[in-house]
């Protein structure tokens, strides 16, 4: 057992002692590969008797949806859009991603806050403000980032279908089509990933790899820091069951 | 980003009302409105809680009781937010009257009472322009649950606070609630200047101070010109 840590002020109401689990985020640009790469993660460290709890963006039951109909119209300004964000982590922190980290679960996340904060200030929010709102998170144990150039995403992101509007950034007229709003957006959310990720530790991955590779190192950094820390491994797993 | 501390440069005046239920302020807004539009000024109105965004979200977190202090606290600042860009500030821009009913203020003393933190609540709302006036109706909690009990039909949940588990009763729990509240905007109005009007007179009185106010805020304040007929315009 040890203390909740949030980023900045612990809302007085919320719980202070009993974190028996761990956070864990993978962060990354979209199209790099992230949510493959959870998924896997997922599936590995049930196996190694870990329970698991995935979250991501807009999976809250109060405004999850409501984000992904505002986003069909034309209703969301660079105000609402941050807070509306706020609203869904606030949500999935004290009905999920809390109660889960009491009951000694590792936490997945998807994405987490330095995701909504880059969005944040592509669309011109306030960097520090946007550090204050999300003062409220708990503070992750492991931030992974999966780190691509913006050429390197294009491919794969037109061999995985299409550009998508908000992805392009559109909503912010950053290029008069999706191809070149797509580079400028991307460009800015990956110059704001490449500057958090010293100020906040990431373990920054080389996004280019194979996945299997990418996956192979997650699972031994993953691995190493759950054992070392002694964390919330339920089972006696030997370790030599753990993939390489 | 506009401040609360930092006096606005936009053309128009915002001026706004505060005060726990049962106060009378929306009452002297409207009267101010009058006032105003006797004037020859076209001043435009907005009250808490009014945007499409996210009506139908709280409206259901309201029902299953599923809101949280924090939930609660930033669907309100995203309606806030949305009723700013799309009511307050094109006018405040365009050199208008705004009459604001509640503004952040109320969050700081409500979302304060719900338990969350008094210094992450109003940096959520760094992004709101200082108001050029702000009343506060300052009135004692058994005047206004006399006024609300007689006025309307039933006090609702979340405005009794009964989430926070205070009392079994509604009116009981309605009165810890709002009188935490009222501990928490006398704070308010000292540490942002609020203009204080003692609610518990009556309303014509309270109206001329407002007035006299309100005249003084409008001191240096120029409307808009208006636009001119052709006639005008060939002369």
């Amino acid at each position: 057992m040890s203390e909740f840590r949030y980023l900045q002020h612990a809302m007085p109401y919320l719980p202070k002692d009993g974190c028996s689990g761990k956070l864990i985020v993978i962060e990354g640009t979209d199209g790099v590969g992230r949510s493959t790469q959870t998924v896997l993660l997922k599936e590995w460290l049930e196996v190694q008797g870990y329970a698991v709890l995935d979250t991501g963006w807009t999976r809250s039951k109060l405004v999850g949806q409501a984000i992904t109909d505002a986003k069909q119209g034309h209703s969301m300004n660079r105000l609402t859009y941050c807070l509306m964000y706020a609203t869904d982590l606030a949500d999935r922190m004290e009905y999920q991603i809390i109660p889960a980290l009491r009951s000694g679960f590792v936490v997945l996340a998807d994405r987490y806050i330095y995701t909504a904060i880059a969005r944040g200030i592509a669309r011109g929010a306030e960097r520090a403000w946007l550090k204050d709102l999300y003062g409220f998170a708990v503070a992750p144990d492991l931030v992974f980032y999966l780190h691509v150039g913006v050429l390197d995403l294009v491919p794969r992101v037109l061999a995985a279908g299409k550009m998508n509007y908000w992805e392009s950034g559109m909503d912010m007229n950053y290029g008069d089509d999706l191809y070149d709003s797509f580079v400028a957006y991307q460009g800015e959310l990956i110059d704001q990933f490449n500057a958090m990720a010293d100020e906040f530790g990431f373990v920054t991955l080389d996004g280019r790899q194979d996945p299997d590779d990418i996956q192979r190192q997650l699972r031994r950094a993953v691995g190493d820091y759950l054992t070392g820390t002694n964390g919330s491994a339920t089972t006696g797993v030997a370790p030599s069951l753990r993939a390489t | 980003m506009d401040s609360l501390t930092q006096p606005h440069n936009f053309p128009g005046k915002l001026i706004i009302v505060e005060g726990i239920d049962g106060s009378g302020k929306s009452t002297q807004l409207q009267l101010a409105k009058r006032y105003l539009e006797a004037k020859g000024l076209k001043p435009f109105f907005t009250e808490w809680n009014s945007a499409e965004l996210v009506k139908a979200v709280t409206k259901k977190g309201k029902k299953k009781m599923a809101l949280t202090p924090m939930t609660f606290s930033l669907l309100a600042a995203t309606d806030f937010a949305a009723r700013l860009t799309h009511n307050i500030l094109p006018p405040l821009k365009a050199g208008m009257i705004v009459l604001a009913d509640r503004y952040a203020y109320t969050a700081f003393a409500r979302d304060v009472v719900r338990g969350c933190d008094r210094n992450w609540v109003r940096q959520v709302y760094q992004f709101a322009p200082r108001p050029d006036r702000a009343f506060y109706f300052q009135v004692p909690i058994d005047v206004s649950v006399s006024r609300i009990l007689s006025g309307r039909a039933q006090l609702k949940d979340y405005e009794a606070g009964m989430d926070l588990n205070l009392a079994d009763d509604i009116v009981e729990s309605f009165k810890i609630f709002q009188g935490r509240i009222l501990n928490e905007y006398a704070k308010i109005a000292q540490e942002y200047g609020l203009t204080q009007i003692d609610a518990t007179h009556n309303i014509g009185d309270q109206q001329a101070i407002v007035r006299q106010y309100i005249d003084e805020t409008l001191a240096d304040y120029n409307p808009p010109e208006q636009p001119q007929s052709t006639e005008e315009a060939a002369a």
